[in-house]
């Protein structure tokens, strides 16, 4: 009987007409199965929209205030450069627990420094990152040479850290910090040129980066005819390159018509563009997803798998110690109590951008999705006055959707 | 004859974009071993999930006749109470459990939530006898050899009062012993009443145990024929499996010496390695081998006899404890304690399990290949995607792997092409000497004649090839020479003019009886 109905019905569209759809509709339908395809990448990014819009509709469009977005990047900055390295880790088939303690360790470390002992804050900040270098290399030494288990070793530098950090402090609260260091965690790119009612360094800032997106992606798209592989349609590479313009302008305006692109998004953009590129393109990335995927297959290919674990935990170390560095410096205060719960928003945030609990699979942007849909409900429920009591409930339950959606799409589309 | 007690009419199956069954027919008489044979990707193992309802009615079209009852069930525990058992290529046993609850996971002898040991001991015990397992209900799992836990499986069927026994390739794990003790126990069932379906790739296995075969292919049955007949030979079922007529299983070679002045590209010598956790049990015992280039050299023996385990501690150690022995690349020594070292000398190992050892399953198959060498296709630390994008399609192209693009999961592809992907991945690492480790186990006829012809050509380039294999004939059509192997030690080493299959199983099983 189906098989009567298929030769005159125009429905089922055969499968070589994918790319040379014409009309509107061929659009639509490119958009879609486009989006179908990379569901997974693309899940997230959608719902991070539609939070932003609800929260922008339920403030009465306070979300979206210049003053309230230059306050969002300020506040999940250090969550945010977490959870880069924690994607890392957990691809790698590992986890965390030592980096809440670790970046108030750092921190108390750095107060020490430049407060009690008055050293210059470039030097107490390389420093700092060397201590973090440190911790995460001994924790990664007994991870990957002595095989055990991160769970157990780092659970362990969770205790110890936070003790230490107590200790350090002597269970105060240290401050304030050099204005140098202050600027880490509050401060603003500098005002340049003449008065224009915005920030003119951020709106050149985002001119050209811009024009470094667009020359990327057709050099991309060029490159790829040049080996003659497939590309993406001309009018969806089109409408693309236009979201991103948009997107990147938007963000520029905003933050434009306030103080300007605070430093700390500098440091996270020069981060996750470093990341993503080392993660995708450098040799170090693959192993790290190889490692992760099946670790006896990429022993057997020849993978350090000890030197790539070793040096992923000392990486985490080293974002760790940059993390306390700008806690401390926007609370411009070293407290023996900073920093706790933050390795469970990164392990949340790396989940909710669509990393697998067996490793292997996860991207940096997907951390950083992860990392703002969090962000977002939390600026978004202190906006409303929604109480911390309720905040729990509500992060707790989007962590829950977020893993749920991904299993269950997985599911539907594997087997 | 017996009449049918199974019959599957105009069986047609769709998965997403792919029809994986159209009009199946099965027919399987009472109180006989019906073989189920075709390649990978034919159909079997859909048509068996029709069977025992892991594709629940609704999701297929045709009908499903079990003692003349249209069966329509909608999950495994339905069609196991109808008494159609099925038992997995992977085993499903839990391994810290005993012996006696894995017989009764999920159907425990219990009053009331809390489980009476003394009846399910005794069932236990009975049935542990009836499939002639001597072992006590209470052993673990883990503590007994693969056969056994195949045996186990059985027992397990067995206590769910079972009228089919459907099983899935199961010997693939098993060496010759426990396979042909597998293969009686299943005439003994027969013996006994029970209608029995095998799948299966190994064509003497189903003419020993089978009564009838049906042949699969492309998601059709293609016949069915009667094994007991004088026409249905061997070579009769491949055809109908593959549909054209193979009078070459192998691609024709011209038998190759090597140079014989120069050093020959991989010697090694007294090699000795000793067991990870028994030390004093030495696994490789004083082996000494030696293959040129051009060569395709075999290595002969029974599960246990060291085959694996001399590779593996060849290649940068990565089994057991090193002893004794050296290794020469083109007659200089080498030392080698990692697999990057080793690699860098030109060697590869082609591991026999692909899924654990060989494949990173939820990566593309265009990461995997590249895997070995990154370093080929990246400068200063940097991977050049396109250029890594061009070597992988390359190999889909020359290699036939079968599959839309190479951004394809590599999980989602057929042993045979996961295997080519595998083949792949260490061509692309440059090596001189290739050591092949069952490069064609659990692939389809089809697809081992490819590797087949890889492999020749890999010679013909000039590389040296060590060919690890369980299959007589595949060495018989494939080397120059042949070594044998047996409880570790090397016990013979046969020119391609003078092996026979005779004369290696005789020297595969001769040391084994004067070491223990």
């Amino acid at each position: 009987m189906s098989t009567d109905v298929t030769a005159k019905s125009p429905a089922p569209a055969p499968p070589d007409g994918s790319g040379s759809a014409a009309g509107g509709g061929g659009l639509l339908q490119l958009m879609l199965n486009g989006l179908r395809r990379n569901m997974r990448q693309y899940g997230m990014l959608i719902a991070l929209g539609l939070i932003v819009v609800l929260f922008q509709i339920w403030t009465g469009g306070d979300l979206l205030l210049p003053r309230n977005v230059s306050n969002l990047v300020l506040q999940n900055s250090y969550i945010l450069i977490l959870a880069i390295g924690m994607m890392l880790v957990i691809i790698a088939g590992h986890i965390d627990l030592s980096v809440g303690s670790l970046t108030a360790f750092v921190g108390a470390f750095a107060a020490v420094l430049t407060v009690s002992h008055h050293v210059a804050w470039p030097i107490a900040l390389v420093l700092c990152l060397l201590v973090g270098a440190v911790a995460g290399s001994v924790q990664g030494f007994l991870i990957a040479y002595l095989g055990i288990p991160s769970f157990i070793v780092t659970l362990a530098g969770m205790l110890l850290f936070r003790g230490l950090t107590e200790i350090l402090l002597k269970g105060q609260t240290l401050g304030p910090f050099p204005n140098g260091l202050q600027k880490m965690g509050n401060g603003f790119l500098p005002e340049v040129g003449p008065n224009t009612n915005y920030h003119n360094l951020t709106l050149l800032l985002g001119i050209v980066l811009m024009v470094a997106v667009v020359w990327q992606e057709v050099r991309a798209r060029r490159r790829q005819q040049e080996f003659t592989l497939a590309v993406l349609p001309a009018r969806l590479f089109a409408l693309k390159l236009v979201a991103l313009v948009a997107a990147i302008l938007t963000l520029t305006m905003l933050l434009a018509s306030y103080n300007g692109a605070p430093i700390v998004l500098i440091i996270l953009g020069v981060l996750v563009v470093g990341y993503g590129y080392v993660m995708r393109n450098a040799v170090f990335g693959r192993h790290i997803y190889a490692i992760g995927g099946n670790l006896p297959a990429a022993k057997l290919s020849g993978v350090k798998d000890k030197r790539v674990t070793f040096q992923v935990f000392l990486n985490m170390g080293v974002l760790a110690a940059l993390a306390g560095l700008v806690v401390a410096a926007r609370l411009n205060a070293a407290s023996p109590k900073a920093g706790v719960n933050f390795e469970l928003e990164a392990i949340a945030s790396s989940f909710i951008g669509g990393a697998s609990m067996s490793g292997g699979v996860g991207t940096v942007l997907g951390a950083i999705i992860g990392g703002l849909v969090l962000g977002v409900l939390n600026n978004g429920m202190n906006l409303l006055s929604v109480g911390t009591d309720w905040q729990q409930v509500i992060k707790g339950l989007a962590l829950l959707v977020a893993v749920g959606f991904d299993v269950w799409n997985k599911r539907k589309s594997g087997s | 004859m017996a009449g049918p007690v199974l019959e599957m009419r105009s069986i047609v199956k769709t998965f997403p974009g792919v029809k994986a069954l159209s009009d199946v027919t099965l027919t399987v008489r009472q109180g006989e071993v019906h073989a189920i044979c075709g390649e990978n990707g034919a159909g079997k193992s859909t048509l068996m999930k029709v069977l025992s309802g892991v594709h629940p009615h609704g999701t297929y079209e045709g009908e499903v006749l079990f003692e003349e009852e249209e069966c329509r069930f909608k999950d495994i525990r339905a069609s196991e109470n109808n008494g159609i058992v099925i038992i997995h290529q992977e085993l499903a046993l839990v391994p810290y459990l005993s012996i006696a609850e894995n017989i009764f996971l999920g159907n425990e002898h219990a009053t009331r939530g809390f489980i009476n040991w003394n009846d399910t001991l005794k069932h236990a015990t009975e049935l542990l006898r009836r499939v002639g397992l001597d072992e006590h209900p209470e052993t673990r799992v883990t503590d007994i050899g693969v056969g056994k836990q195949q045996l186990v499986e059985i027992a397990k069927a067995l206590s769910k009062s079972v009228k089919l026994l459907i099983l899935d390739e199961p010997t693939a794990a098993l060496n010759d012993e426990d396979s042909g003790k597998l293969l009686d126990l299943i005439l003994e069932l027969k013996n006994q009443g029970l209608t029995s379906i095998i799948i299966s790739h190994k064509l003497n296995e189903i003419r020993k145990v089978a009564d009838s075969v049906t042949i699969l292919r492309d998601g059709r049955s293609i016949e069915t024929l009667d094994v007991k007949a004088a026409e249905t030979t061997e070579e009769r079922i491949i055809s109908g499996m593959v549909g054209r007529d193979l009078d070459h299983r192998f691609p024709e070679r011209t038998p190759h010496d090597g140079e014989p002045d120069a050093a020959p590209a991989l010697e090694i010598r007294n090699w000795t390695v000793h067991h990870p956790i028994d030390r004093q049990r030495k696994v490789v015992d004083d082996v000494s081998i030696n293959v040129r280039r051009g060569e395709i050299v075999g290595i002969a023996g029974l599960m246990g006899a060291g085959r694996t385990e001399l590779a593996m501690s060849v290649f940068g150690r990565t089994y057991g404890r090193y002893a004794a022995g050296t290794v020469l690349k083109d007659g200089t020594e080498i030392r080698t304690k990692s697999v990057a070292e080793v690699v860098g000398h030109g060697i590869a190992y082609v591991t026999e399990d692909r899924k654990h050892y060989g494949l990173n399953l939820i990566d593309t198959i265009n990461r995997n290949i590249s895997l070995t060498a990154l370093h080929r296709v990246a400068k200063r630390g940097v991977v050049d995607e396109h250029a890594e994008r061009q070597v992988s399609e390359g190999f889909r192209k020359s290699m036939n792997i079968k599959a839309p693009t190479v951004f394809e999961p590599v999980g989602k592809l057929s042993g045979g092409n996961q295997q080519k992907v595998v083949l792949s991945k260490w061509i692309f690492a440059g090596p001189d000497v290739l050591i092949l480790d069952e490069p064609t186990r659990g692939i389809d006829v089809g697809a081992k004649y490819e590797i087949y012809t890889v492999i020749d050509q890999l010679a013909a380039q000039g590389k040296a090839v060590v060919f690890i294999s369980s299959e007589l004939p595949e060495l018989l059509g494939m080397c120059d020479r042949i070594y044998t192997m047996a409880a570790g030690r090397l016990t013979g080493e046969v020119p391609r003019a003078e092996a026979t299959q005779e004369v290696l199983m005789r020297q595969m099983t001769k040391d084994k009886e004067v070491t223990r």
